[in-house]
């Protein structure tokens, strides 16, 4: 579960904050991108054809996205299904089965209007009936998914003719907009079980699905691999590569050798892979190798219900006594950059020159006794009322990213007199045992990103229940106050002012401490052209990319 | 003979039942609970929503009801439902992949079988010779090597840089489009790297145990004797030494299936083959508990019915064990 994370296709741009098990996951946006000189000759310009091979470390879980929650599903979905929104090279939303929408005056009314004549893969129109199933189907509480809430906001819905679907909610709300971008699934093939009561992981829709996305399905060998087929009916255009093969290779060493050996075409790196693996004449004529800012971040997390981490001042001095740069040259060898709150560099809400906290142990250390903790005895460590600060960071198996990160933030700690204890745990463990139950002191831990500011449910003092994501149990009113108004609101320049303001909050407070931003590191074959990177990522326009006809490796 | 079958498989049932006793306690005691309730900390899932889960799995329950439950359904071979979002029932998810691990490991058996007996028997009869010693050294080498560091060595050797053999999986793309021959070399192929690397470590230590074993055997008096009737060498090793040689290996190679089903884990892993192995992997970490209790049964089942199966052929082989029942001695 180390390295070679999948390589970004257009992501769910829904599915806001999932905890990333990876070290990096790619999701999007584009900042830097390096690209070997154009190795090899191609001619004719875009041509059909072709197969493109990747790889995931897991067999999905089915095929029908909505209730599913792991990437590789996700990214087979993406090309399968269609969605009502996405959002564009640029990260602002767009129409895909929209072709616009309009938002009431006071900003509780959505109303869609759908593209005519799109079909599903079996030749049915596509309507707002479907997205009504879609929409009734999310908020069945018997239906097992992660993603139901958003829709839940929503007062009423109503298809109003075939073509136009609107959706009234509570109250103003912002993410709703993006949450749209949830699969839109095929009413005729799947409102008959659903409603007779079927639990529709078990229909053939699951196995065999129809979607109205770029590319059909055509098989699924378990635990083989996927293969999905150009839609030549696509309503954007039928895509240039013919045939998309996911192989299941549930080995990361596996998935790079065959990728050295070139039967996969595009892959993710890991940071060591980039540098010194990948980094010659061969590999660089068969590859093109892209690197962005992943959407994602790291941090070091503290339980907040424990009295010593409660004070602002030891969560500053621990930001100053680490450094961030020495982290990211060590331990991602340069590839990403230091994180300073919870937002990507680069979307439209990131807010530049918030307080930073350059290392400097001898702050940390005047913070530190200033907060009380002094060294009393001479043995190096911390003291306050008679209790050393000791304290152990846990952190997830099978990532040595941060089993690293730690060790350095280790190191760092106990030059400022904090004892610093490292544990690690394997997954499922280390979420039931440690974060549910908050049986612990620190952790280190990522986020990825939504395509939205909204971070309601990291942040919030409501979200702190077990089963919630604001583990660390962060609570601030005026934090609160400002993630309720950012979401009701749909004005941009309204909600960029609001959330510069959540990060000078959260700059100050350090309710973790931010770390990194690590880089996205995808390669693709050097026969496919047509990839542009951009603040989005590579894959948001997969479908126009192409190997001209010279180049073809597949001919079958 | 029968009765002696039904007598050993009688004795299977309890043992087999320990096992899952303990199988299914230190899955319970194993913190974590599985992923369909986990939901990865996915945002938007509440605790209500999960109790409901719990509820609907009946894991709301003590661990013995649980058990009770399970058994009582897996009498009536009803391995419930995988925990995972494709819903599938255990048994189908197990049996498409059944064929893939047994074939494998049958093939293994066949391959270690035939290899380690006839090197074994060379080692012997020429004992401290050039090639007995560079067997050993082979054993020694073979004894050390870890899988997977073989298995990547022989993966970048033979699939990177000469690019004969391919890597992983079981079939190539283009599999469908090829001839009936081309196929059969293409699973072939497939197959050569991923036998090799498991059935290294099993080679190594029977060949050794057989080259043992017939040392023994040819100082036995009843070789002294055919040697003074005058046999042929020939006659003496393979008609009477080897014959009572071979016993002890028959016996292990029934007790090395376990060790091989283990050892699928990890092969199925590395080169990408959809048996079992990989499916354990898989349910175990995501706690599909279902699936993996089901695997677990079969698995046990297999390992006993292959200590059954050494225990009869070590009566085909032996002329001085009959498993009548009556007159065993």
């Amino acid at each position: 579960m180390t390295g070679l994370p999948a390589p970004c296709r257009r992501s769910p741009r829904t599915l806001s904050l999932l905890l990333v098990l990876l070290a990096l996951v790619p999701l999007a946006a584009c900042s830097r991108s390096e690209t070997a000189a154009e190795p090899v000759a191609g001619e004719g310009g875009p041509a059909y054809g072709d197969t493109l091979v990747e790889a995931s470390i897991g067999d999905i879980s089915g095929l029908i996205p909505n209730i599913t929650s792991d990437s590789a599903s996700h990214e087979i979905g993406n090309l399968i299904y269609a969605n009502l929104v996405r959002t564009d090279k640029e990260l602002r939303l767009e129409g895909e089965l929209a072709e616009r929408w309009e938002i009431s005056r006071d900003e509780l009314t959505i109303t869609f209007h759908l593209r005519k004549g799109v079909k599903w893969h079996d030749g049915v129109e596509v309507t707002a009936a479907d997205v009504d199933f879609t929409y009734r189907y999310m908020i069945d509480p018997k239906t097992p998914t992660a993603y139901a809430e958003s829709f839940r906001q929503i007062r009423r819905a109503e298809v109003v003719d075939r073509y136009t679907y609107r959706v009234t909610y509570e109250k103003p709300y912002a993410p709703g907009l993006l949450s749209w971008g949830i699969w839109i699934l095929p009413r005729h093939i799947l409102e008959a079980p659903w409603k007779a009561g079927v639990d529709l992981r078990t229909t053939p829709q699951n196995r065999y699905p129809i979607g109205s996305g770029p590319y059909r399905f055509r098989e699924w060998k378990t635990g083989e691999k996927v293969v999905l087929e150009a839609n030549p009916d696509y309503f954007e255009g039928r895509p240039y590569i013919k045939r998309v093969v996911y192989r299941i290779i549930p080995d990361q060493s596996t998935i790079f050798l065959e990728l050295k050996a070139r039967n996969i075409d595009m892959a993710g790196l890991s940071p060591i892979q980039y540098r010194r693996q990948t980094d010659y004449p061969a590999f660089r004529k068969a590859f093109h190798r892209y690197r962005y800012l992943a959407n994602a971040y790291a941090y070091l997390g503290f339980n907040l219900l424990d009295p010593r981490f409660q004070d602002k001042r030891v969560r500053q001095a621990m930001a100053y006594a680490i450094n961030k740069r020495e982290i990211i040259e060590g331990v991602l060898l340069g590839l990403g950059r230091p994180a300073v709150g919870p937002y990507k560099p680069g979307t439209w809400w990131y807010k530049e020159n918030v307080k930073t906290y350059p290392f400097d142990p001898e702050r940390a250390k005047a913070l530190l006794a200033e907060a009380g903790w002094k060294d009393k005895n001479s043995d190096g460590i911390l003291v306050r009322d008679g209790q050393p600060f000791s304290f152990t960071i846990r952190t997830n198996q099978g990532n040595l990213v941060r089993q690293q990160t730690a060790e350095i933030i280790q190191r760092r700690l106990r030059a400022v007199g904090i004892d610093v204890k490292i544990h690690v745990v394997e997954w499922a463990a280390f979420i039931n045992t440690f974060i549910r139950k908050k049986n612990f002191e620190a952790i280190i831990l990522g986020w990825g990103l939504g395509m939205d500011p909204d971070q309601y449910d990291i942040w919030h003092s409501s979200k702190t229940a077990p089963d919630e994501l604001n583990h660390i149990s962060y609570k601030n009113p005026k934090v609160d106050a400002l993630l309720e108004a950012g979401r009701r609101t749909f004005d941009e320049a309204k909600r960029k002012a609001i959330y510069g303001e959540l990060q000078d909050v959260m700059a100050e407070e350090q309710p973790v401490v931010f770390l990194y931003v690590p880089d996205a590191l995808p390669v693709v074959s050097a026969r496919v052209w047509g990839v542009e990177p951009a603040p989005a990522g590579i894959s948001y326009n997969f479908t126009k990319w192409y190997v001209p006809a010279n180049l073809q490796r597949y001919t079958r | 003979m029968l009765a002696y079958l039904i007598r050993r498989l009688l004795i299977s049932i309890p043992l087999l039942l320990g096992i899952l006793v303990l199988s299914f306690v230190m899955l319970k005691l194993a913190p974590g609970e599985p992923g369909v309730i986990q939901q990865d900390l996915q945002a938007r899932a509440t605790g209500a929503q999960r109790e409901t889960l719990r509820q609907l799995y009946g894991l709301d329950k003590p661990i013995y009801v649980q058990f009770g439950r399970w058994l009582w359904r897996v009498v009536r071979l009803d391995f419930g439902r995988s925990y995972s979002p494709d819903g599938r029932a255990a048994l189908d998810k197990i049996a498409e992949r059944i064929p893939i691990t047994l074939g494998l490991n049958v093939l293994e058996l066949l391959i270690i079988f035939s290899v380690a007996v006839p090197l074994g028997i060379l080692s012997a009869t020429r004992q401290y010779s050039a090639f007995d010693k560079s067997m050993t050294l082979f054993v020694f080498v073979g004894f050390a090597t870890p899988d997977f560091w073989l298995a990547l060595l022989l993966m970048i050797l033979f699939g990177v840089q000469l690019g004969w053999l391919p890597m992983s999986g079981l079939r190539s793309l283009n599999f469908e489009y090829l001839d009936f021959w081309a196929q059969v070399w293409d699973v072939l192929s497939h197959l050569i790297l991923p036998v090799l690397v498991a059935s290294f470590g099993g080679l190594a230590y029977l060949s050794r145990l057989m080259r043992g074993s017939l040392l023994e055997v040819v100082r036995q008096d009843y070789i002294r004797t055919a040697r003074a009737k005058g046999l042929p060498e020939g006659d003496v090793i393979y008609k009477h030494a080897v014959r009572n040689a071979v016993i002890p290996v028959v016996t292990l190679l029934g007790m090395m299936l376990p060790g091989l089903l283990g050892g699928s884990v990890f092969i199925e892993t590395v080169f990408a083959i959809p048996g079992m192995g990989q499916l354990f992997v898989q349910s175990a970490f995501s706690r599909d508990e279902p699936v993996l209790m089901a695997l677990i049964v079969i698995g046990a089942s297999l390992s006993l019915l292959g200590n059954i199966l050494a225990d009869i052929s070590y009566g085909l082989v032996d002329p001085r064990i009959r498993v009548s029942g009556r007159e065993a001695r």
